[in-house]
């Protein structure tokens, strides 16, 4: 009983640890990426190229006050940070970082998922709320109206990939696509895998659809009475549940740890020496690195158009390539079915 | 009815992509403009406007007269003297306080100097620590210009042409 235990803060630990590592290091990666796409240098000052700059950033935070606004409501106002990490950090349970290597390799892995990427808005709609500002409430109802909305079209997307694999265990979904990269998921989904993408990039509240944030607006949205550390577990959350998004795409579309020559004469054997978490982290950290990239490129949506894309064109679309996709999965059309 | 390249445009992100291409090509092969400050500075016009000195004749003599001029020019007010007879029968300053929060590096004294000896620097980046040093004495003037005086002549020189 202990011993059980005692292995599994062990594997939650082994992936909380490398999970803030990535995270901190992520943002310090955006700085410097964005920076270079703007002609600029990023921070470069703190330890060689600025490499420390997340660790001084972190202890910043960490001596800076919190202030707690005179007419917020005290408890949600404290409670909303935690409600907001917790799912962002709970998600990853199911992320298979190789061949059986997840935390809790359960059947509803893909729902689990839906769950607890649903629930990481509540925390944020408690935070605008229990601000008691009108910029935090603004942001929060924009946030609300938008994860709800591309919530939709995710889900649906990710019925295709249940569709596609057969299983919502997050194993057997990378297993269903095992070989060369044509044989991965993302071909005969590729409509439902740019949706997914792009409500993914929606869902984290992340440029181009960051109006929940909107800096130039609303300051900074359902966070701005935030300060010190409550900031910052905000700002995990977000950093968090981009990578987790990434690592979904890499997992759900671009076969998780297959090798992407996986099975070609040749190619196949002369990269079989890459262990398949490998595979899975560099898929994933090109997913965070279009997250910079379109932030660096893409203005912000407006209000308007970001519920005219969610509505009228990515929901249409899933539900058209689920009927499509049907006849696919029925017919036993390609390599993949 | 919109024709159907447009459409296809939007599904195939074309100008999506092309964004995201140019935003690439700045990062792979554009160098950055930045400059690093402390170590890298812009390059500055024999012209520029910092902060104020007082100059001397290269026998050690102050150049100011306490003719006033510069006080009298000045649009903020900022400049403040004090004149006396020295024994030598000329007349000289007593006092001659900037005050560095209201001066506004327009030039006017400098211009309005008949002797050249009010000039701005070409220094930029100075500090205090409390308030009350913001008023620069005449003799803290006459050490920074003591200290770049080569610089001042010949940025003179470079601008006498012009003049």
């Amino acid at each position: 009983m202990f011993e059980t235990l005692f292995w599994q803060a062990a594997k939650i630990w082994a992936v909380l640890i490398p999970l803030f590592l990535a995270v901190a290091y992520l943002t310090y990666t955006e700085r410097r990426v964005i920076g270079h796409m703007q002609d600029r240098r990023g921070p470069n000052r703190v330890g060689p190229r600025g490499l420390l700059q997340p660790i001084a950033d972190a202890l910043k935070l960490l001596f800076k006050e919190i202030v707690i606004p005179t007419y917020a409501n005290r408890a949600l106002f404290l409670i909303a940070p935690a409600m907001t990490i917790m799912p962002a950090l709970a998600a990853w349970a199911v992320i298979p970082f190789g061949d059986g290597m997840a935390v809790a390799d359960i059947n509803a892995g893909l729902l689990y998922i839906l769950a607890m990427t649903s629930l990481g808005v509540y925390g944020l709609l408690i935070a605008g709320w229990a601000s008691n500002s009108k910029y935090a409430m603004l942001g929060t109802l924009r946030a609300a109206a938008q994860v709800i909305s591309y919530e939709i079209a995710m889900g649906f997307a990710l019925v295709g990939v249940l569709m596609a694999a057969g299983t919502m265990n997050m194993g057997g979904i990378v297993e269903a696509q095992q070989g060369p990269f044509w044989e991965w998921f993302w071909l005969p989904l590729l409509p439902l895998f740019l949706v997914y993408w792009i409500a993914g990039v929606a869902e984290t509240n992340r440029a181009p659809f960051d109006i929940a944030e909107g800096e130039s607006e609303i300051v900074a949205g359902f966070h701005v009475e935030y300060s010190g550390m409550a900031f910052a577990v905000f700002f995990l959350a977000e950093y968090a549940n981009m990578l987790l998004i990434s690592f979904l795409a890499a997992t759900l579309f671009l076969g998780g740890w297959h090798s992407p020559v996986e099975g070609v004469a040749l190619l196949g054997p002369a990269l079989d020496w890459v262990p398949g978490t490998a595979w899975v982290l560099l898929k994933a950290a090109f997913f965070a690195f279009c997250y910079l990239w379109f932030r660096a490129t893409f203005p912000r949506y407006r209000y308007d158009q970001l519920m005219r894309l969610g509505w009228k064109v990515l929901i249409p679309v899933t539900v058209v390539w689920l009927v499509v996709l049907t006849g696919l999965v029925y017919g036993g059309v390609g390599p993949w079915f | 009815m919109r024709p159907l390249s447009d459409y296809l445009n939007s599904f195939l992100f074309v100008e999506l992509l092309r964004g995201m291409r140019l935003t690439a090509r700045h990062m792979l092969f554009r160098r950055s403009t930045t400059l690093e400050f402390p170590e890298e500075r812009a390059p500055k016009s024999p012209r520029f406007r910092g902060h104020l000195a007082l100059r001397r004749y290269p026998n050690g003599e102050e150049r100011c007269i306490a003719c006033k001029l510069c006080e009298a020019v000045c649009p903020a007010l900022a400049i403040t003297i004090d004149s006396h007879e020295r024994a030598d029968g000329t007349r000289r300053t007593t006092r001659y306080d900037i005050d560095l929060f209201k001066c506004i590096y327009c030039g006017f004294c400098e211009e309005s100097c008949p002797v050249d000896a009010i000039v701005l620097t070409r220094l930029d980046t100075f500090h205090m620590e409390r308030r009350e040093e913001r008023v620069v004495s005449k003799e803290q003037l006459l050490a920074v210009g003591d200290k770049y005086e080569g610089q001042l002549a010949a940025d003179r020189a470079a601008d006498a042409p012009y003049r």
